[in-house]
């Protein structure tokens, strides 16, 4: 396995820091871990363990971005220095056609094969990270006519739809709720942006952060398109508590039959 | 006071439970249940923006709002809000709230047009007022002094402002911003039923089976509305349709079964397609409530060449060659048109043909000038006219998606008239600005009314055309309290020599003060401004610089002119930067007020809180400036400009008592009667609420004389509303008492012993319609008085000039398609939409002032399709210019989210005073009803 060697600069000092000054820096360690899963890359961006190798920190995407959505990891900020990324709740990703941010990209660690279609730039691929929203505390979910995310989503009706119900309460007005689908929803954060609450109630995590996953081995038989996942799938060998030993060797075992 | 635990339990559930059924507790146990809740008060209010007209709860705490929650009693919204009424709380609180009297001024401190805004006393404001107004009455007579009012005026307010300007200032001068908004629908109903306002309600939106969408974003414009009607859509999906047409795509197509775009303008061809299905099959499917036709209707015709609202050719800003040749293009049809190919068809049973040339006039009757002159037709001639509407003639021009295959557009107006037409269909047509601001605007509502009377869809519970509104009070105040230039309150009339002496002697003024002529109307005022006529003009409640077509003219014309403009607002907007004096104006919550909705609800409120800063309200300072004219001053001889007098009633004026030397303020507003409301601290209405009008207040403002304002020392509020509410009582607009509105959450008028009424006109629910029909037995009385005898004739004019009365019916009117005076072409390709988003509030003085809502909607972006984008070398994100024939601006490309217009339209909002869109857009206006139509011009897109 290579290593980097800033990256191993990076660790090796934190090793340092941490030895020297003991349980003071544990705890900013493992802020900065935490920190960094959870952070927003720009788009076309490779998985973060890979992101990280590639990167050397130029700052041509921030300089190529016209909003001034990515900024640059500063010392101290709990994130790995000099790589980009955003905070979409200050500046979203407007998700420019052109993704001006990409191309200029000298190692690939924002991969244009990531956010393009039939050899097109295709923003619509991107996906820097997904929306969640908190039901609790989004007032779409009171019956309060919002949806301020929806009119702001650029994908509006595909990342973000309505789900109409009836607010059995008043017995004559419907609740609209927002809700993200994670198939098209790209990161870009406008939503949050425009959420109107006093912390947003929807915001962008990682994908990896975010979203479950269903193993390959059952696919929907209501939807056809789900039959790609079968090209994943693979027969393994499974083992349980109940099946580690070898069948001959659970066999001869009659004791436990008997154990009172 | 200790309370005892079950105290605090009997106390605030007995307070919770009687707000929940909107009835008022004892107040010994209201001030219990306060106390209980120690450290803030809840107080019923109504909410400050749109015309749904939502019951709201405010919190103050230490002198100020601090929350706002959805009132569970309000019948319209039952506890919930949009996101604009979930920030009440948070809208007068901005940062730059105007605080104190700001006059341009030179180093010496005298008024300078050209100098720094510096701040000067309420007496100093009031004294440069007074020069001005005296200055220009001086020098134009009445018509020279104007007032920019409001459709969000308090009841109170806007009465106190009428009165003074017509009754005092003889000035009807005085038109409300809701001339923008709804004046269309007005004259369509004064036309249609000869009286005001909308005869169904809410409540038929969970009766009815169809909801038709004309021309309105209801997802947006009104959110608590259409969660109702997504709420009925739930209800049964099957049998519930809901059908979106609009000129583009936007949010209320989501939940829509069917969604027509139609090109600008041809909404007029759609209703009369549906009206000729309706006729032209009846023989065949008796489709048409012969019955109900045959009691109830009348039909009628009007001219056609009737213009476009513009100014014409003899106006002296024209002939000065203030108006660029680029805008004389458009202008200049005004004046004449060549009938076109498109309109051609629909103006052929009015003798007209392609290519000829189309003479723009206004109508005469009796040789006098009457732009809503019609007559009554027989049924034949209606049949005739409808004629040229058939599904290929009107596909052909309304489709207004190009890329839509014409055989599914065509399908879709068939399911479209069957839908109307379904027999035991209940359907409801909703409209708002699409219909209203239109150059044909007075004709589409009409329009309207003519597929729901054949039908006998009309006045009845689930079934009607129904206008919804725009602003909190456009019903409530400018239109009942009547703040029109040719309006007085309860439906009268200025022209109506017998309405003018029932005001003369409700406002115990001599006869013949008031001045007949009502003719300035929002554009007029403008324009008169323009014009040099008008040399002082005030802004009220309202955005008048920002808000209207045409911008640069009436800018420069304030800027650069003699004259002298006063804006009275809470902010700093674009009105407020082109005067020569600002006024701090309380705002809402800031004042006992009331409002009325769209559905007739008239909603009141107490003085929450003292304003800020040396804030005063807009009644307090028309009320201090009325303190500063004499009779003598005010009451002489004028000649208009039309040559007619107005006398002078100086020694009228003696003979009821006044002298010369009475002020305006003792025969208005501190009279007997006003003087028989009571302050009193112990009455459950008052107790515990401040009225900074009543007492003053503990800021201690120094007010008009320089002196610490100390309060009128009556109920000026009550007064106001009590007074003007007697116009409409035992008249059809009858509202309850003051008491009354502060017990419940509001009640839709006409209010007859202490009943609502639900459906007008309907003899089942309708005091007033029972009445009228109880010898008949007929289901409905269209009561309104109204032009309510025509003369005779057919399509091409009056034949027998007889009139003939028609008591308790209605009109449908034969009303053609025709173009509007601005169409895109080679130069200006594209049509220029524009309209409102959910987050923000008219030009944006309050909502822009909200972080959250800021920062979800910063900036009025220019939606527009992907390959219009293309086409015009623009890309998504980055700035284009819009530019017509008047003005350009800059606005960021949207080819995506939540306007998609198709190709050849694209779509800009007006809030943002950044995005000035009023520069670009044109300032034509429906002639009939003087309402500019804000949705259509023609621009060119390009690279910015």
């Amino acid at each position: 396995m290579g290593t980097t060697r800033r990256e191993f600069i990076l660790s090796t000092s934190r090793a340092i820091g941490l030895a020297a000054l003991g349980g003071l820096v544990w705890g900013a360690y493992v802020d900065e871990l935490t920190a960094n899963k959870l952070m927003l890359r720009p788009p076309g961006a490779l998985s973060e363990r890979d992101f990280l190798r590639q990167c050397i920190k130029c700052g041509l995407c921030v300089e190529a971005c016209p909003f001034d959505t990515l900024q640059l990891a500063r010392a101290g900020s709990n994130k790995p220095l000099g790589t980009p990324y955003f905070e979409p709740r200050d500046v979203p990703c407007y998700m420019c056609p052109e993704i001006p941010c990409v191309p200029v990209c000298p190692t690939g660690a924002l991969d244009i094969t990531k956010v393009s279609t039939d050899n097109k730039l295709d923003i619509n691929k991107a996906q820097m990270g997904v929306a969640v929203v908190d039901a609790k505390n989004c007032v779409a979910f009171w019956g309060i006519q919002c949806d301020a995310c929806y009119r702001a989503c650029p994908l509006l009706d595909k990342a973000i739809y309505l789900e109409y119900s009836k607010n059995e309460r008043t017995g004559k007005h419907a609740f609209l709720k927002p809700i993200v689908d994670s198939d098209y929803c790209t990161g870009c954060g406008l939503c949050e942006r425009a959420c109107v609450t006093q912390k947003a109630a929807i915001f962008v995590l990682p994908r990896e952060v975010a979203l479950g996953k269903v193993g390959d081995h059952y696919i929907k038989g209501w939807d056809s398109s789900d039959d790609k996942r079968v090209k994943n799938a693979e027969a393994t060998t499974t083992t349980t508590e109940i099946s580690k030993e070898s069948a001959i060797d659970s066999l001869n075992d009659t004791e436990v039959l008997l154990d009172d | 006071m200790a309370l005892s635990r079950r105290d605090f339990l009997k106390s605030t559930a007995a307070a919770s439970a009687a707000s929940a059924i909107g009835m008022s507790v004892p107040s010994s146990l209201q001030a219990k249940a306060d106390e209980a809740q120690s450290g803030w008060r809840w107080d019923k209010a109504a909410c400050r923006f749109c015309g749904t007209g939502c019951g709201i709860m405010m919190a103050t705490k230490e002198g100020k709002i601090v929350a706002v929650k959805g009132d569970p009693a309000a019948p319209v919204n039952r506890g919930l809000n949009c996101i604009k009424g979930y920030f009440n709380a948070k809208i007068m609180y901005g940062a730059d709230r105007l605080k104190t009297p700001l006059l341009r001024m030179n180093d010496k401190g005298e008024f300078d047009k050209q100098g720094k805004f510096a701040p000067v006393s309420w007496e100093r404001a009031f004294d440069e007022m007074e020069v001005h107004i005296k200055k220009a009455l001086k020098a134009s007579g009445p018509e020279g002094v104007g007032v920019f009012a409001s459709g969000q005026y308090t009841v109170m307010e806007g009465y106190a402002a009428l009165k003074m300007m017509k009754g005092g200032l003889r000035s009807n001068a005085f038109d409300p911003n809701a001339r923008h908004c709804m004046a269309s629908a007005v004259v369509g109903f004064y036309q249609t039923f000869g009286i005001d306002e909308p005869s169904g309600c809410y409540d038929d939106i969970e009766l009815t089976d169809t909801v038709v969408a004309w021309g309105s974003n209801m997802a947006e414009m009104h959110p608590i509305l259409w969660s109702r009607v997504t709420d009925r859509k739930l209800s049964d999906p099957e049998r519930v349709k809901v059908i979106n047409i609009s000129t583009y795509r936007h949010r209320t197509s989501d939940l829509a079964d069917m969604e027509i775009i139609f090109t600008p303008n041809t909404d007029l061809a759609l209703w009369n397609y549906i009206a000729r299905e309706i006729v032209m099959r009846d023989d065949a499917e008796k489709i048409i409530d012969w019955d109900f036709v045959k009691k109830h209707i009348v039909f009628a015709a009007s001219p056609v060449n009737i213009g476009y609202g513009m100014r014409k050719d003899n106006e002296k800003s024209i002939k000065e060659g203030k108006y660029t040749p680029l805008e004389m293009e458009t202008i200049q049809k005004e004046m004449s048109k060549v009938v076109s190919a498109t309109e051609a068809p629909a103006l052929k049973p009015y003798g007209y043909k392609e290519g000829d040339v189309m003479k723009n006039e206004v109508p005469l009757v009796d040789g006098k000038p009457e732009m809503l002159k019609h007559w009554e037709i027989s049924f034949e001639e209606y049949k005739k006219f409808l004629e040229p509407y058939t599904l290929d003639y009107v596909a052909s021009i309304s489709k207004g998606n190009p890329d839509e295959d014409i055989e599914e557009f065509k399908k879709k107006l068939q399911t479209l008239a069957n839908l109307y037409i379904e027999k035991g269909r209940k359907v409801v047509s909703f409209w708002t600005m699409g219909m209203n601001q239109h150059t044909r605007g007075t004709w589409v509502n009409t329009l309207s009314y003519n597929v729901h009377f054949l039908l006998n869809k009309q006045a009845k519970p689930g079934d009607g055309a129904f206008s919804l509104t725009g602003q909190p009070s456009a019903c409530g105040t400018a239109r009942e309290v009547g703040t029109f230039c040719h309006r007085l309150p309860a439906d009268m009339m200025v022209a109506n020599p017998q309405h003018r002496e029932i005001t003369e002697k409700a406002w115990k003024i001599p006869a013949t003060t008031l001045n007949p002529v009502g003719n300035q109307h929002i554009m007029k005022i403008h324009r008169d401004i323009e014009d040099g006529v008008i040399k002082f003009a005030w802004v009220n409640v309202c955005n008048p610089y920002q808000d209207t077509a045409s911008a640069k003219h009436w800018i420069k014309a304030a800027r650069e002119m003699d004259n002298f403009i006063v804006t009275s607002d809470g902010y700093p907007g674009i009105s407020a930067k082109v005067s020569d004096l600002i006024l701090p104006s309380a705002m809402i919550y800031e004042k006992w007020g009331a409002y009325g909705n769209a559905e007739r609800r008239t909603q009141h409120w107490r003085q929450q809180v003292l304003p800020v800063g040396d804030a005063m309200s807009d009644t307090w300072q028309w009320v201090e400036l009325s303190k500063r004219f004499k009779i003598k001053e005010v009451w002489g001889e004028y000649t208009l400009r039309n040559g007619l007098k107005l006398p002078s009633v100086i020694e009228e004026a003696k003979k009821m008592g006044y002298s010369e030397d009475t002020t305006l303020f003792d025969i208005l507003f501190a009279n007997e009667r006003a003087k028989s409301y009571k302050l009193d601290a112990n009455d459950p209405i008052q107790k515990g609420y401040d009225n900074s009008e009543g007492y003053g207040d503990s800021r201690n403002v120094k007010g008009s004389d320089g002196e610490v304002f100390k309060g009128y020392g009556f109920f000026i509020q009550k007064y106001l509303f009590e007074e003007y509410a007697d116009f409409g009582r035992g008249h059809a607009h009858d509202l309850a008492d003051f008491d009354t509105y502060h017990k419940v959450r509001g009640l839709k008028w006409p209010v007859v012993d202490g009943k609502e009424t639900q459906w007008r006109f309907n003899a089942q629910y309708d005091p007033y319609a029972a009445k009228a029909t109880k010898e008949s037995g007929n289901s409905h009385a269209f009561y309104g008085t109204l032009a309510k005898a025509l003369v005779q004739g057919d399509l091409m004019g009056v034949k027998d000039p007889t009139p003939k009365p028609l008591p308790n019916k209605a009109k449908i009117f034969a009303r053609p398609y025709m173009d509007p005076p601005e169409m895109p072409d080679k130069e200006y390709p594209v049509w220029l939409s524009t309209g409102r988003v959910l987050e923000h509030w008219h030009s944006g003085t309050m909502t822009m002032r909200v972080p959250e809502l800021y920062r979800a909607v910063p900036e009025a972006l220019c939606y527009m399709h992907p390959e219009d984008a293309k086409r015009y070398d623009v890309k998504q994100g980055e700035l284009c210019w819009v530019e017509s024939r008047r003005g350009k601006v800059k606005a960021r490309v949207e080819t995506r989210g939540r306007n998609r217009p198709s190709r050849g339209l694209v779509f800009v909002p007006w809030f943002d005073e950044k995005v000035f869109i009023n520069k670009v857009c044109l300032d034509a206006t429906c002639p009939q009803s003087g309402q500019t139509d804000f949705k259509k011009c023609a621009v060119k897109i390009y690279k910015a």
